[in-house]
């Protein structure tokens, strides 16, 4: 298995390099009528800069491709992609002054950056009072939508509300009872808020939740709530953090909190790159939910692994989060070369209704500036991968959580002046 | 009895983890009164010592072994944290000596240090770096006292470090071509597995304890209670305890302090690695691991009563156990049909977050009515 799958990967590389190098003549550098230098601004140092390095990666590479295959082509011009790469330093008030500094001082027409809901929350006026576009690559709590952000991970009804139907539903745990384990901090609240709600209306039932502050690693008052709430097993769902769902895993194993035992965990925060850091044989029979997992079986999905292992290293994974970032580069750029200008209120109008055979299937820009997406439901598997166990059609997003008490019947168009960011249904 | 069985052991085994974190402390902060805010990083270099112990056992001439690479590796982060630890009084704290706020400022920035040194050297070198420290430092102890006298004991001293240098090099490139992992620097968490026999649940009257949990509490127990009998059986124990009565004292008695301080910083230190190890047992092992225990640390000291082994104790397990009532609302399945004004405040404290909040509190609290501590310290230092 694991042979074939080697093989495979090399073949795919050895195909890429080759077309690679074919077309490689039409794309030279010298070619270029002129330049368009962009911000990319994430994380490079800090407790956030593991993950948001992976994004600069991404980023990096889809320009390089764009420029590779003749760049971008305004108005007959055709323009090589430059960027100017910032350090958010996983401190949120930096985030603020670093989009100061790429929109006053250097002028880009785009920034593709940010991870954390802390610091978008403290991005978005900066780029609201300047009227500049900030393109934002998570998956979140949504509850928000600014006219100067587009979205392209996924609103929680593209990812938790699918993934808690299958737990109750179809899972090996269906009909059990709830337990909530989250971070302290505002995206596993919201999240669970609207999980509750949901199992509500589905007939279930929540029988605890808690949230670890962030920084602490001491599950054992967890575990014990667990076992009191769930004696006899029953559904996790947890929205941790990071290093946190290593504390957590190992803690609830040596607990004996298995699949084989009957519980099972509903994770939202774990991707590939995770998986291989916490190690598979302490998720091994749980669950993630995500539009883009690295086992889907499509040419599209296998050439982005592929070149992402090509460029960075064959040890690289890709994750959710990272097809996120590489579709909103090129969705920028086909609306830049559909509104023929660079002008941000000309792109922002020709960006609705944008399409994109991205690696996870076809997306589409919504006019709540939000993606279209696929929802898969997958099971960690001893390889440290997914098991892809079901696809839903395209899902819309909500950028107001129709489940949430604070915004039920509420939703936001961009296209129409009179509905705006939030208007009654 | 069976709730009452599981509530105590976790309250004892959450009390350990805080416990052995805290027992260096509270010998450098509470025998020798440095702030040593770097305490954490000396955890976490504990921590990455049981990571590299491990990939090493994973060598094919030492496979056989590695079931036994945990204890090892308790030994050695002992060692690497002590070592550490002494360069760092050798070269900085012995300056600070009285000055607690440039001991705060000078150890902040060494834990600063010790993160970014983590983050950006491979581990295979920074082994390397620690086995030339350990030379350096020690070898010169080693020489017949013949050579320590004379004059040219600097050439000898200077050739041991050049030595111990080529040495460090030298491990660092063995280990460095022979594990691939260690070879490259990351900032990424990295991971410590449990060897099989520790993983899973043993069955004790009836109830299940979870493997790792018992490993930390015996290496807790077995900390503290080598460090007590250290202090009060042994020579140098005496000693150390005589200085932090009265240091003048026993400097005219002919005791050399700055030894003293030396091995108590050491050993303070060692203690930090051997925590080092049982926190990489519950979660993962980053640059970050020891500033989430730092605060922690200098609570059940506090606490416990500044100088005082017996209060860290106590403060600890105390801490442990209403972090487990509070936090996991024990009180509600003991008395089940409470008032309900009285069970919706115990639901309300009954999170983890809340439960940290009403600790701290009850925390201050008892610290206004004892502000130094379960059982402070009589002695000249004090009245001084």
């Amino acid at each position: 298995m694991r042979i074939s799958r080697r093989i495979l990967a090399g073949l795919a590389t050895a195909s890429l390099a080759v077309t690679a190098t074919s077309c490689g003549g039409g794309g030279t550098s010298g070619s270029f009528d002129d330049t368009v230098t962009v911000g990319i601004l994430h994380s490079l140092s800090g407790t956030m800069a593991i993950s948001e390095s992976t994004l600069v990666d991404t980023e990096k590479m889809a320009i390089e491709e764009i420029n590779a295959a003749g760049g971008v082509t305004v108005g007959g011009k055709s323009y090589k992609i430059e960027y100017i790469v910032e350090d958010g330093a996983s401190d949120w008030p930096t985030f603020a002054e670093k989009s100061k500094k790429l929109i006053d001082q250097d002028g880009v027409p785009v920034v593709f950056g940010g991870w954390t809901s802390a610091s978008r929350k403290a991005m978005l006026p900066v780029y609201e009072s300047k009227d500049a576009f900030l393109y934002y690559p998570i998956q979140y709590e949504a509850q928000e939508c600014s006219n100067n952000i587009f979205y392209t991970g996924a609103t929680p009804n593209q990812q938790s509300e699918p993934a808690t139907d299958f737990m109750y539903k179809r899972s090996p745990a269906a009909g059990g009872d709830f337990f909530l384990v989250g971070s302290d901090y505002v995206f596993p609240r919201t999240s669970n808020t609207i999980t509750k709600a949901q199992v509500k209306q589905l007939g279930g039932k929540v029988v605890g939740e808690d949230y670890l502050p962030l920084g602490n690693t001491e599950v054992a008052p967890i575990i014990s709530k667990i076992k009191k709430a769930l004696p006899e097993g029953g559904i996790i769902i947890n929205t941790l953090n990071g290093d946190q769902n290593v504390a957590f895993f190992k803690q609830i194993q040596d607990a004996g909190i298995t699949p084989s035992s009957g519980y099972y965990v509903m994770n939202y925060s774990i991707a590939e790159e995770e998986i291989s850091t916490i190690g598979p044989e302490f998720l091994e029979g749980h669950y993630g939910a995500w539009n883009y997992m690295m086992s889907i079986d499509t040419p599209a999905s296998k050439k982005f692994a592929a070149s992402f292992k090509k460029r960075w290293g064959a040890d690289r994974v890709v994750a959710d989060p990272q097809e996120s970032a590489y579709n909103m580069v090129y969705l920028w750029k086909q609306a830049v070369e559909d509104a023929g200008t660079f002008d941000d209120n000309a792109v922002r109008e020709a960006l609705v209704g944008q399409k994109f055979d991205a690696p996870q299937g076809p997306v589409e820009v919504m006019p709540n500036h939000h993606l279209s997406q696929t929802v898969r439901i997958g099971e960690i598997n001893a390889e440290g991968g997914f098991t892809i166990l079901e696809e839903t059609g395209v899902v819309l997003p909500q950028a107001w959580n129709q489940k949430h008490p604070s915004s039920k019947g509420f939703a936001c168009d961009w296209t129409d002046p009179s509905k705006g960011e939030k208007y009654k249904l | 009895m069976e709730l009452l069985l599981d509530s105590l052991f976790n309250g004892v085994a959450i009390g350990s983890v805080l416990l052995v974190a805290a027992l260096g402390l509270a010998i450098v902060f509470g025998l020798m009164g440095v702030i040593n805010l770097a305490h954490g990083e000396l955890m976490m270099l504990g921590a990455y010592t049981t990571y590299v112990t491990q990939l090493i056992f994973k060598l094919p001439i030492l496979k056989p072994f590695y079931n036994s690479y945990i204890i090892v590796s308790i030994f050695l982060a002992f060692i690497v944290s002590g070592v550490v630890g002494i360069l760092l009084e050798k070269t900085i704290i012995r300056k600070l000596y009285g000055s607690p706020l440039e001991t705060l400022l000078a150890t902040w920035g060494v834990s600063l240090i010790l993160q970014q040194f983590v983050r950006s050297v491979p581990l295979a070198y920074g082994t390397g770096l620690v086995i030339s420290l350990l030379i350096g430092l020690f070898l010169p102890t080693t020489f017949p006292s013949k050579i320590k006298e004379s004059i040219n004991f600097r050439y000898f001293k200077f050739s041991s470090w050049i030595f111990a240098a080529l040495t460090g090099v030298l491990t660092g490139s063995v280990i460095s071509s022979s594990v691939s992992k260690l070879s490259r620097a990351s900032a990424r968490n990295v991971d410590v597995t449990a060897p099989s026999w520790m993983r899973g649940q043993v069955e004790i009257i009836g109830t299940a304890f979870p493997k790792t949990r018992l490993m930390i509490i015996v290496i807790t127990l077995i900390s503290v209670i080598a460090i007590t009998l250290f202090l009060n059986q042994s020579a140098w124990g005496m000693r150390i305890r005589a200085v932090t009565q009265n240091r003048q004292m026993s400097d005219c008695l002919g005791i050399s302090t700055e030894k003293v301080d030396i091995i108590t910083f050491g050993i303070g230190s060692g203690l930090a690695g051997v925590a080092g190890v049982a926190v990489s047992l519950l979660g993962s092992v980053g640059p970050n691991v020891g500033g989430n225990y730092i605060v922690g640390c200098f609570m059940v000291v506090v606490l416990g009563g500044v100088g005082n082994l017996l209060g860290t104790v106590l403060a600890s397990f105390g801490i442990g156990i209403m972090t487990d009532l509070i936090g996991a609302g024990r009180l509600l399945s003991i008395w089940p049909d409470m008032p309900l004004p009285l069970s919706n405040t115990i639901n309300f404290f009954a999170t983890t977050s809340m439960a940290r909040v009403m600790i701290f509190a009850l925390i201050v609290i008892f610290l206004q009515f004892k502000p130094t501590g379960l059982f402070p310290q009589k002695g000249r230092m004090v009245e001084n």
